[in-house]
């Protein structure tokens, strides 16, 4: 198994270096891509990726959402997904950690590799991949439990703690990463519902950090809070972003551009661009792009 | 028509950015203006007309800080990025060329009542018609890069930028009145009052180019300016 897996990466890396070499001369022509050219420009691809995706597919019944799409997630990067509504961006998000496994007629094809390991084939248990590649969504979504059983509970099924000593050391650090261990350390025991949109947001952050994941997925994790309580998100982002890989799916232009490291725009389906984003915002090579970030459509 | 400025979904966003196109060839439409007044006043010795340009200087200084407050406003409200963001950045800069081609205006002006009262008690036709062969050429390619401003035409930056630039002219001159010096140092004061407004004519070039880089940088986003240091 091992050695099929080796020649399909050996012979994929090639077409990596190829796309690569496409990619590079993409970025040094002047000319702007038309909107009809719907082949992704930019560097998709990055040196030691933590995730690399290949050719993914989703199909919704008979219906394809996502196009043949091919995206690296590098390590300690935070990547912005932009795009209009439907253009994809979640769905390849969920693609991530198998999250698209809860929707009853939705397919994907391609490779997926975190680790080295292709998640995306059937074999994978998704339970510890979760582990790993966490999530946090829109909107806030504690468990209707103490502040403490919020963090608690990730580490006490996936094993992680010896013993309560362990548990508690685990709950402290993962609300101090996640910048809400002053505010909370002395009501542990009141329900994660009763703490402000921007709390309950971080307690879904802390909760997964508890369980020591390498990717966190971000679905617009900002968008129901106040500015305030969005800066103190993207502050824990860049901060986490020390330790982790993060990819946030966001329809705030401004905030992609003030966290990310680099910017990926969908449309249609499509990885239309992907590059370093005070590129993408100053100078995106692609006429969709550029239509999009300055709201000419969408 | 709508131009590449326009065509925003959030409809006052294109007002904003046509204002500030308008406002800004307004202002070089009056600066090119001072600089042709300025110039006349070589052939016509008309004190009225520094007192003319004079007047301009104060409309384009009231432009800059109208234009500068639009700049902000857009900054502030609209968060422009991309094109949007690199025209709002390259018509801040151009409006400072422009002030500063006022400036030069008022420069040639002055000169040209000190040269032309026959305070030194020397005159030279030669030297004034050089100034009328630059002063034309200086006009005809502010004039050409301000149509470029209008029409953002990235081909005709880049044609204006081969073929623009005023410093062998002004060299030669230079050359020129140097050996008038030399003939008779009396002759000084004059000489450099000549040479100081064939300076300002060949500032005049540079911000014309400065303006048809903007146009590139606009269109295309890349940065041309002082390539010449890049090869070092």
């Amino acid at each position: 198994m091992s050695v099929v897996f080796e020649s399909r990466f050996s012979f994929t890396s090639e077409r990596r270096k190829g796309e690569r070499r496409r990619q590079s001369r993409a970025s040094a022509s002047t000319a702007i891509v038309p909107r009809e050219e719907r082949q992704t420009v930019g560097a998709a691809a990055v040196e030691n990726p933590r995730i690399r995706c290949m050719d993914v597919n989703v199909y919704y019944g008979s219906k394809q959402a996502i196009k043949n799409v091919s995206l690296d997630i590098g390590s300690h990067e935070i990547v912005a997904m932009i795009g209009p509504s439907g253009c994809g961006k979640s769905t390849f998000l969920r693609c991530l950690n198998r999250m698209n496994d809860t929707i009853d007629n939705c397919r994907v094809t391609g490779d997926i590799f975190l680790d080295g390991q292709n998640i995306n084939e059937q074999s994978i248990d998704v339970v510890p991949l979760r582990a790993k590649v966490g999530m946090v969504f829109q909107k806030p979504n504690p468990f209707p439990k103490s502040i403490y059983e919020n963090i608690a509970f990730g580490p006490r099924i996936h094993g992680l703690a010896q013993d309560k000593t362990d548990l508690d050391e685990i709950v402290a650090t993962s609300l101090q990463s996640a910048g809400l261990w002053n505010e909370v350390k002395d009501q542990l025991d009141q329900p994660g519902t009763s703490l402000s949109g921007g709390q309950q947001q971080r307690l879904c952050i802390a909760r997964a950090i508890a369980v020591n994941p390498e990717v966190i997925l971000m679905d617009e994790p900002c968008s129901a809070l106040d500015p305030i309580a969005t800066a103190v998100i993207e502050n824990l982002m860049i901060e986490l972003c020390a330790e982790y890989s993060i990819v946030i799916v966001t329809h705030s232009m401004q905030q992609a551009a003030r966290v990310s490291h680099r910017t990926a725009y969908f449309h249609l389906g499509d990885l239309i661009e992907v590059g370093a984003t005070e590129h993408v915002f100053m100078r995106p090579m692609h006429q969709l792009t550029e239509d999009y970030i300055t709201g000419r459509f969408g | 028509m709508v131009t590449r400025l326009e065509g925003h979904a959030f409809r006052r966003f294109d007002g904003a950015l046509v204002y500030l196109h308008t406002e800004v060839l307004a202002m070089a439409g009056l600066v090119l203006e001072q600089i042709q007044l300025a110039l006349e006043s070589f052939r016509t010795q008309d004190q009225e007309i520094l007192d003319s340009v004079c007047r301009k200087e104060y409309q384009v200084d009231g432009l800059e800080k109208k234009i500068d407050s639009a700049i902000t406003q857009i900054l502030a409200r609209e968060g422009p990025v991309a094109f949007d963001l690199r025209a709002v950045m390259a018509f801040s800069k151009a409006v400072t060329d422009l002030e500063r081609l006022g400036d030069e205006a008022v420069r040639i002006a002055q000169l040209s009542a000190k040269i032309c009262s026959g305070e030194s008690g020397f005159s030279n036709t030669h030297m004034l018609r050089d100034i009328g062969i630059m002063g034309d050429h200086a006009c005809s390619l502010l004039t050409e890069a301000i149509e470029i401003l209008e029409t953002l035409d990235l081909d005709r930056a880049r044609e204006l930028l081969v073929r623009s630039d005023l410093g062998k002219e002004f060299c030669t001159s230079f050359r020129i009145l140097t050996s008038y010096v030399l003939e008779d140092t009396r002759n000084m004061r004059y000489i450099v009052n000549v040479v100081m407004v064939l300076k300002s004519l060949e500032r005049i070039g540079d911000h014309a180019r400065n303006l048809a880089e903007y146009v590139v940088y606009i269109v295309s986003g890349h940065d041309i300016r002082h390539r010449e240091n890049d090869e070092k």
